[in-house]
């Protein structure tokens, strides 16, 4: 019972998450928004394994937990330089400022 | 001892999720990036850990205690990386904090002193 | 399952399809392009999540690694060759197409009210070859995860096919933009305040732990979920995320354009000739029966695989194992080959290519 409390406050913070995502002002707050997301689905997959009795749903979160994070490198890096190729620490000066 | 255990991981699981909705309304009422990265990376890490806790107290020692670990290390280990390179990305782009009264870096201000520029990095 | 744990079922299914009916609002309204890639991925992540609880974890194994990891990847690098803004369309023009989709939209509802309802044994999906998969597939092949069984063994023709396209699409890609940069990239200048330290040191940690576990998901794929074209796409985001820490130079040192190439081709190959190995034993094509000649079967030790009792399908298991391999191959180079032909496009290049 307590974990499908567990399950039900996890979806509320992900609602919640969304409404950054669509809000949020700046590109910066809307990869927070799905960074965090992320982490909670994450969190909710490992919780509907012991739900439903199907532990094998870890092997999914980990998968979740690491796309999420490239994910995020991803659209972090895009948003801020504009490129994809470059190696990170090396671009600041001719990036354009971006809200 | 298999109930108590039960009871106990069950109310970790559930202080793991009112975590995340106290991060998840920080980040919907805090007012600039870099409190809402505080706010959701903090309840994101300490979330997790509550609840994988609670979920490895319920389950049996073995193979899937072993994934809980994991499915934890991965998220200690890239959900401050993420927020940390997000907080980078944005101040590189010019974004600024909009509370506190204290001067970073030197930077906003044509008066700005040279030695305070030593600090840059750090202050971030 | 108790009464309790079926509304839990029930309540989580409608909150999850609530959020993606919103996601998706999100996505049709906001106008830069860029948030709209960003909200996919989190339309992506919720459906699989739903997927989840839909208990289909191979689909969702596989919504999470392609539509939340590749796509968006590759979404971001090919949007450097659009305006980063959708254009304002004038409402007139909407009344027509909305008309429509209303009207569609109506009939999908009205013909959904047919539809057998969710988990009936008794409608046409779970009657026929799904029970018959579902009855047969450990007594024919031994592999416990039934959807492996039927993509690989059963199915094997259409999952060939699946990764000639597959091969096709990088091959397409490939003569489109190339198979890297067209012009070199200028030397990176170093700029002390914005190394990205932490990433770096986390990303050293990731990689090679992201391709262990794709290889875990490659050989636990016939009892559990997972298998190669899910494992192929992990492969290739741990590579993917070496070029976005430490660059496209550096990355396309570790895994040469040509490598890749050839992988690609190469998994094709591994599939294919499995399947011409089957023939010259006297079997069909990928009938894995016929894979090994009885001698090389009567030489394989019984307790390999633990349990000596149960009469193993050795041509089976080895057959699975080796296409999957195959599919791992040409998948993990196909999305490497395509973000190098996407990401290789920086801005300078396509300046570049205006220009002259």
């Amino acid at each position: 019972m307590l974990v499908a409390a567990g399950v039900a406050g996890l979806v509320v913070a992900m609602s919640l998450m969304i409404v950054r995502a669509m809000i949020g002002p700046s590109h910066y707050d809307r990869i927070l928004a799905a960074n965090s997301f992320g982490t909670k689905t994450v969190l909710l997959i490992a919780l509907m394994g012991f739900l439903f009795g199907r532990p094998d749903f870890l092997d999914i979160a980990l998968v979740y937990a690491l796309i999420n994070f490239v994910t995020t490198i991803a659209l972090m890096k895009f948003f801020r330089y504009r490129t994809l190729a470059r190696p990170l620490g090396a671009m600041a000066r001719e990036a354009g400022k971006d809200g | 001892m298999a109930e108590a255990l039960h009871w106990i991981g069950g109310a970790l699981i559930l202080a793991g999720a009112l975590l995340s909705i106290l991060g998840a309304v920080g980040v919907l009422r805090f007012p600039d990036v870099y409190t809402r990265i505080h706010a959701a990376s903090l309840t994101d890490t300490g979330g997790a850990t509550l609840m994988l806790l609670g979920m490895g107290l319920i389950s049996p020692l073995g193979f899937v205690m072993l994934k809980l670990l994991l499915v934890w290390g991965f998220i200690m280990l890239t959900s401050p990386a993420a927020a940390n390179a997000l907080a980078n990305a944005a101040f590189g782009a010019g974004v600024r904090p909009r509370i506190g009264t204290f001067q970073i870096m030197g930077e906003d201000k044509p008066g700005g002193s040279g030695p305070e520029r030593s600090g840059e990095g750090t202050a971030s | 399952m108790s009464g309790p744990t079926i509304d839990a079922n029930f309540a989580l299914n409608i909150a999850l399809l609530l959020m993606l009916v919103a996601i998706a609002f999100a996505v049709v309204r906001t106008r830069s392009l860029l948030a709209a890639i960003l909200m996919m991925s989190v339309y992506s992540l919720a459906s699989a999540a739903w997927l989840m609880v839909a208990d289909a974890a191979d689909v969702a194994f596989t919504e999470a690694v392609v539509g939340a990891g590749a796509s968006t990847v590759i979404l971001l690098g090919a949007i450097l060759l659009a305006r980063g803004e959708a254009e304002r369309v004038n409402w007139k023009l909407m009344i027509a197409p909305g008309a429509l989709a209303v009207v569609v939209g109506a009939v999908l509802i009205y013909a959904a009210g047919g539809l057998p309802n969710y988990g009936d044994p008794a409608s046409p999906a779970n009657s026929h070859v799904g029970r018959a998969y579902l009855e047969q597939t450990y007594g024919d092949i031994g592999a416990p995860n039934v959807v492996t069984a039927v993509l690989a063994s059963y199915r094997g023709f259409d999952t060939l096919g699946e990764t000639v396209v597959i091969f096709a699409a990088c091959i397409g890609v490939a003569l489109m933009l190339g198979f890297g940069p067209r012009a070199t990239l200028a030397p990176p200048t170093e700029i002390p305040n914005d190394q990205h330290v932490v990433l770096r040191v986390v990303a050293k940690l990731l990689i090679p732990l992201i391709a262990l576990f794709a290889l875990y998901v490659q050989f636990h794929g016939d009892l559990g979920a997972g298998g190669g074209f899910q494992a192929g796409v992990i492969m290739a985001v741990a590579i993917i995320l070496h070029a976005l820490v430490f660059g496209l130079r550096a990355t396309m040192a570790a895994v040469p354009v040509r490598l890749a190439r050839t992988v690609a081709a190469l998994g094709v190959v591994v599939y294919a000739g499995v399947g011409v190995v089957c023939i010259i034993n006297g079997g069909g094509f990928l009938d894995y029966d016929y894979l090994f000649s009885p001698r090389i079967e009567a030489m394989i030790p019984a307790n390999l695989l633990g349990d000596p009792s149960h009469e193993h399908h050795w041509g089976q298991h080895f057959g699975i194992l080796f296409i999957e391999i195959g599919v791992l191959l040409t998948v993990s180079a196909t999305i490497v080959t395509m973000f190098y032909g996407f990401a290789g496009r920086t801005l300078e290049t396509i300046e570049a290519e205006r220009r002259g």
